[in-house]
């Protein structure tokens, strides 16, 4: 998905790290990563330490991380946002105004990297520290004990004990109600198709006004 | 059910465990197995300390064993045990995750690509990094 951004902008110091939320290991990722053709590293990480390190509820979500190391865009989604939610639930088709929305926040987002990749710190998509922290829920003592949950239900799954590990599922899933990633993982491996089927699509439809999606906020400069 | 034998999860490490009950860890590889030391001022990782609590000592440290779960429950640390495989996992506090994140370095941690080749996000200082996350889900 990033392969072509990085053949741009790889010269100039860019490069892409995916990380797979995929609790079924690389024989899951596999086929994605290879049609992908993707040259920069792919990383796969069946216990979603990514996700509970940087609080990233969803994919695909990204932090922009400076040379330095330092996060100057905190987690946010990346170029998606909830035009989807008008897709036909059984054909995948979608309304030409919003596959217009969709395309024109991707390129909007993918300029935004391109900018901070050309201009560095003085990119108005970098953020203030003050503005990274605003936009950072930061952790919780309910999501952390959801992100051990989680992961001893990963352990025990991966273990053949499928049984034992839907409780630890469960209580994370209940312990962080936000986290897509949690309840749609622990959904997928009750069975490979259910984290894009009917529980899927009836529970976006019950999130009504609130978003999937957070929108991007954009720089008011530019 | 299976029996499998005890293990310990921390640090994204798994370590098997001897006994079925608390992870008593011998001393000499706490720092190993766990990435703490124990020293005369209290468990430490590198310069910084938790001093036993005082006359809670057998709690913690026992025939050159230590029990890491004592430590984490005392430090506010997710700490989950699963009787029938006897798994313990050791989680994050929200405190560290919350004091990590307020710094703006970007937490570092290490996994493997899709070859099995360990990457850590320290390795690719002095570029712009696009950390994103995907699924095949």
């Amino acid at each position: 998905m990033w392969q072509a951004l990085y053949a741009e902008l790889g010269p100039k110091g860019f490069l892409p790290i995916a990380v797979a939320f995929d609790s079924r290991g690389v024989e899951a990722s596999l086929p994605w990563i290879e049609a992908a053709k993707a040259e920069y590293p792919c990383l796969i990480d069946r216990q979603h330490l990514v996700a509970d390190l940087y609080d990233m509820p969803n994919v695909p979500i990204a932090a922009w991380i400076d040379e330095d190391g330092r996060i100057v865009r905190p987690p946010e989604p990346a170029g998606s946002n909830d035009a989807f939610r008008t897709m036909d639930h059984t054909t995948g088709a979608m309304p030409k105004e919003s596959l217009d929305e969709l395309r024109n926040t991707r390129r909007t987002y993918l300029d935004g990297l391109r900018d901070w990749v050309s201009r560095g710190a003085e990119s108005p998509w970098v953020l203030s520290p003050a503005d990274v922290l605003a936009r950072m829920q930061g952790p919780t003592d309910e999501r952390a004990l959801a992100a051990a949950n989680f992961r001893m239900g990963e352990h025990l799954y991966e273990l053949g004990l499928e049984d034992a590990a839907k409780p630890y599922l469960a209580d994370a899933r209940r312990l962080n109600p936000d986290s897509w990633a949690i309840r749609r993982q622990s959904w997928n491996l009750e069975h490979p198709l259910k984290a894009g089927g009917p529980e899927f699509w009836a529970a976006v439809d019950a999130l009504r006004e609130k978003k999937y999606y957070a929108p991007i906020v954009m720089p008011e400069r530019s | 059910m299976p029996h499998v034998a005890g293990a310990l999860l921390i640090n994204g490490l798994i370590s098997p465990l001897e006994s079925d009950g608390a992870p008593w860890l011998p001393v000499d590889s706490l720092e190993r197995l766990a990435g703490w030391e124990l020293k005369p001022e209290g468990a430490c990782q590198g310069e910084h300390c938790v001093p036993i609590p005082p006359g809670r000592e057998a709690e913690f440290v026992r025939d050159g064993r230590f029990n890491i779960a004592a430590l984490a429950r005392y430090l506010g640390q997710p700490v989950l045990h699963d009787e029938p495989t006897g798994t313990w996992l050791i989680g994050e506090s929200a405190e560290v995750r919350a004091s990590n994140l307020r710094s703006l370095q970007a937490p570092d941690f290490t996994l493997p690509d899709y070859k099995g080749v360990s990457h850590s996000l320290s390795d690719y200082r002095g570029r712009k990094v696009f950390l994103v996350s995907w699924a095949s889900w």
